[in-house]
């Protein structure tokens, strides 16, 4: 009912910040990402997002939006997705949020798509295409069936919008760390952690960074003004080698990626 | 062609009155961005709220629009075309004797002027045709803007004079070589560019698509076209016609014609989407006629999607009505049935540019053939007093070597 809030609250009590790594459902296929969720809860992540791949994903860089044409080529639907879900989230040993376009939830239908992903066992939404005014409804449904509703502050957003935000959001708020599409950057924006540390002054709600974060070095760097870091990119790079290599030794990867982050997030 | 099904007679009347705030035109419209886009697009909506009352805004637009565009355009009676159909009395909106070529520099110049009045140093644009590339790239070297178009891979190889005229134009052409390589992925790589540039650069979207406020802003601006018709169809004729028919793509030159006839209730509006090979998905480009209401580049408007909401590929032997989703606005003059909206085929639109360019001397894009070929349809059925104005949205010279190609003709 309440998995994130209740992870948030732990992890605060005990001082500890939360990675959360990105893996996009179906990439190469179902198995495999059910695969790499249990590797990165095995290796410390604290709660994962789960991408719901799709056809015009205008908010992600090329290598999640290629990891997305992957599979939907290899002909990956929604309904093997909830499967997955289903028989993963609930021997996850930590709460997976969906990210999913809002086209794909109107389209299933919203009470719909919230009744399914709360059955199988997720924790939350992150829909990047519905800022808040277009969300009440949503909101509604996703509150009287305990999932949390992720909204997102970006460095465009003006303070007072940001309030508003805040307010509407649930389980955490998500901080994008730049204006742009999702992707690796080497360096993040110069006045990161002061925005990021004014927004923790306005809201209890925890605050997780993402967009561009890939290196130790950032995670070092944010870890002290956030409660979580969201990693995708780079995950959904390593993720896809599967393509090619044993997928043991690609698990293996993946998973000393997420741990050599864990090590850095102090 | 296929008639759309028939809409609800439960619908309110529809009426000019759209969008609200929110950008609704009914249930359709809507903001559905990212929130880095946000700001931007309020921004938008404001300094365009501006320029409504801003005199010296409207003066130097008018302007424009005379001078450098060539308004007002010749209404045009095709009279041996209107005798080849034994019918109504057929006329053209002459948009394709715009600079440029097509009504897409209505839109264009507005939209710079809007890009200054806001401060922006650059532009981007998407463009199917390439008419919306070339009349930005051309509004923007008027302004003295620096331009980037992007365009699908696909649509580069089928209107490859526009890409080498935006180029001569002093614009950067980016080829976008993902999913479809048409319209749809390049508004997607646009609207990414977008994401990054928001606080220096204005994204001139070119249809009556996208969020709030671009539907508004496109059709305002397109609509000179339909207000004009007006005027001239009074002072000709003495009244309104009986029949206005526009091509229907994302629906910008149709919304700019049909917009002022909305509430002149004894006018029939017929819209024309691209109907391609056949009715199969996949096969054609008409959401109204064949499409479910959905979420797509930013608005809630008919779109053909799969049952998982993934975007479907569509057909369209023209560049500009191949895409797989439709303004707002006409999805709620859909619904109100307000507008009726009908698709005709490749092969159908293909006669129509035959009879056009042999009856009148005059080539259509192949988009604005579909338009003529519903006219001419129309027109063989009713009597020889009635009027139909079809909106002649663009010239086809960009075509002549996709006709060729099409037709199996080796020339040059």
């Amino acid at each position: 009912m309440s998995a994130i809030p209740d992870l948030f609250a732990k992890l605060r009590a005990e001082k500890r910040k939360a990675l959360m790594p990105f893996v996009t459902a179906g990439d190469p296929d179902l198995e495999f990402t059910a695969a790499v969720l249990q590797e990165v809860v095995a290796r410390g992540a604290s709660l994962c997002e789960v991408g719901i791949p799709y056809s015009d994903p205008i908010a992600d860089g090329p290598v999640i939006q290629a990891s997305y044409t992957r599979a939907l080529n290899a002909k990956i639907k929604l309904a093997a997705i909830l499967d997955m879900l289903g028989k993963t989230c609930p021997v996850l040993g930590a709460p997976a949020v969906t990210m999913v376009s809002y086209a794909i939830i109107y389209r299933h239908g919203i009470e719909r798509y919230c009744d399914d992903v709360a059955s199988r066992g997720v924790a939350g939404l992150i829909v990047p295409d519905l800022p808040v005014e277009e969300s009440p409804i949503l909101a509604k449904v996703c509150g009287e069936r305990g999932l949390s509703l992720i909204q997102l502050v970006t460095p465009t957003t003006p303070r007072d919008r940001a309030l508003r935000i805040c307010e509407t959001s649930t389980g955490f708020v998500y901080y994008v760390s730049v204006a742009g599409i999702t992707g690796e950057r080497t360096q993040l924006p110069a006045d990161l952690i002061d925005n990021v540390g004014w927004l923790r002054e306005q809201t209890p709600l925890p605050l997780c960074i993402g967009f561009g974060i890939s290196q130790p070095e950032h995670v070092k760097l944010l870890a002290p003004v956030a409660d979580g870091l969201i990693v995708g990119s780079a995950i959904v790079k390593r993720v896809a080698e599967a393509a090619e290599k044993p997928r043991d030794e690609v698990l293996k990867s993946v998973g000393d990626y997420v741990a050599q982050l864990i090590a850095a997030l102090g | 062609m296929r008639t759309a099904s028939p809409a609800a007679v439960s619908s309110p009347p529809a009426t000019s009155q759209v969008p609200d705030a929110q950008g609704r035109f009914g249930d359709f419209g809507g903001r559905y961005v990212p929130e880095t886009l946000v700001r931007a697009l309020e921004e938008l909506a404001v300094e365009y709220e501006k320029s409504l009352t801003d005199p010296a805004f409207k003066a130097e637009l008018d302007e424009l629009l005379r001078d450098f565009v060539g308004r007002e355009s010749p209404l045009y009676h095709a009279r041996r075309l209107s005798e080849r159909c034994g019918g109504a009395q057929i006329y053209f909106k002459r948009e394709d004797t715009n600079h440029t070529g097509a009504h897409k520099i209505n839109n264009t110049l507005g939209q710079c002027l809007l890009t200054k009045r806001m401060g922006k140093t650059r532009v981007i644009a998407e463009t199917g045709a390439g008419q919306h590339g070339v009349a930005t790239a051309t509004a923007c070297a008027h302004f003295g803007l620096p331009c980037v178009v992007y365009m699908g891979e696909e649509d580069i190889r089928r209107q490859s004079p526009n890409v080498f005229a935006m180029k001569l134009l002093g614009a950067e052409v980016r080829p976008v070589t993902t999913g479809s390589r048409t319209l749809r992925d390049a508004i997607n790589e646009a609207m990414r560019d977008w994401m990054a540039s928001v606080e220096t650069t204005h994204y001139i979207l070119g249809s009556v698509v996208g969020p709030h406020p671009f539907p508004r802003i496109v059709r305002d601006y397109q609509s000179v076209i339909g207000r004009e018709t007006i005027d001239q169809c009074r002072e000709r004729l003495g009244r309104l016609p009986n029949a206005v028919v526009a091509c229907v793509g994302g629906g910008s030159n149709a919304a700019g014609m049909f917009y002022p006839f909305v509430d002149h209730p004894e006018v029939e509006l017929v819209g024309v989407e691209a109907g391609g090979r056949s009715d199969k998905p996949g096969d054609h480009a008409s959401p109204l006629t064949y499409g479910q209401p959905g979420v797509l580049h930013g608005s809630f408007s008919y779109v053909m999607q799969d049952d998982d909401g993934q975007t479907c590929d569509v057909h369209s032997m023209s560049a500009g009505l191949d895409y797989p989703g439709v303004g707002p606005e006409h999805s709620y003059w859909k619904d109100s049935g307000r507008v009726r909206y009908t698709s005709c085929r490749d092969t159908t639109a293909m006669e129509a540019f035959d009879a056009c360019a042999h009856s009148e001397g005059i080539m259509p894009a192949l988009e604005t053939s579909h338009a003529v070929a519903m006219a001419m349809e129309m027109a063989a059925e009713r009597p020889k007093d009635d009027v139909i104005v079809v909106c002649l949205s663009g010239r086809g010279d960009k075509d002549a070597m996709e006709i060729a190609r099409l037709k199996g003709v080796n020339y040059g």
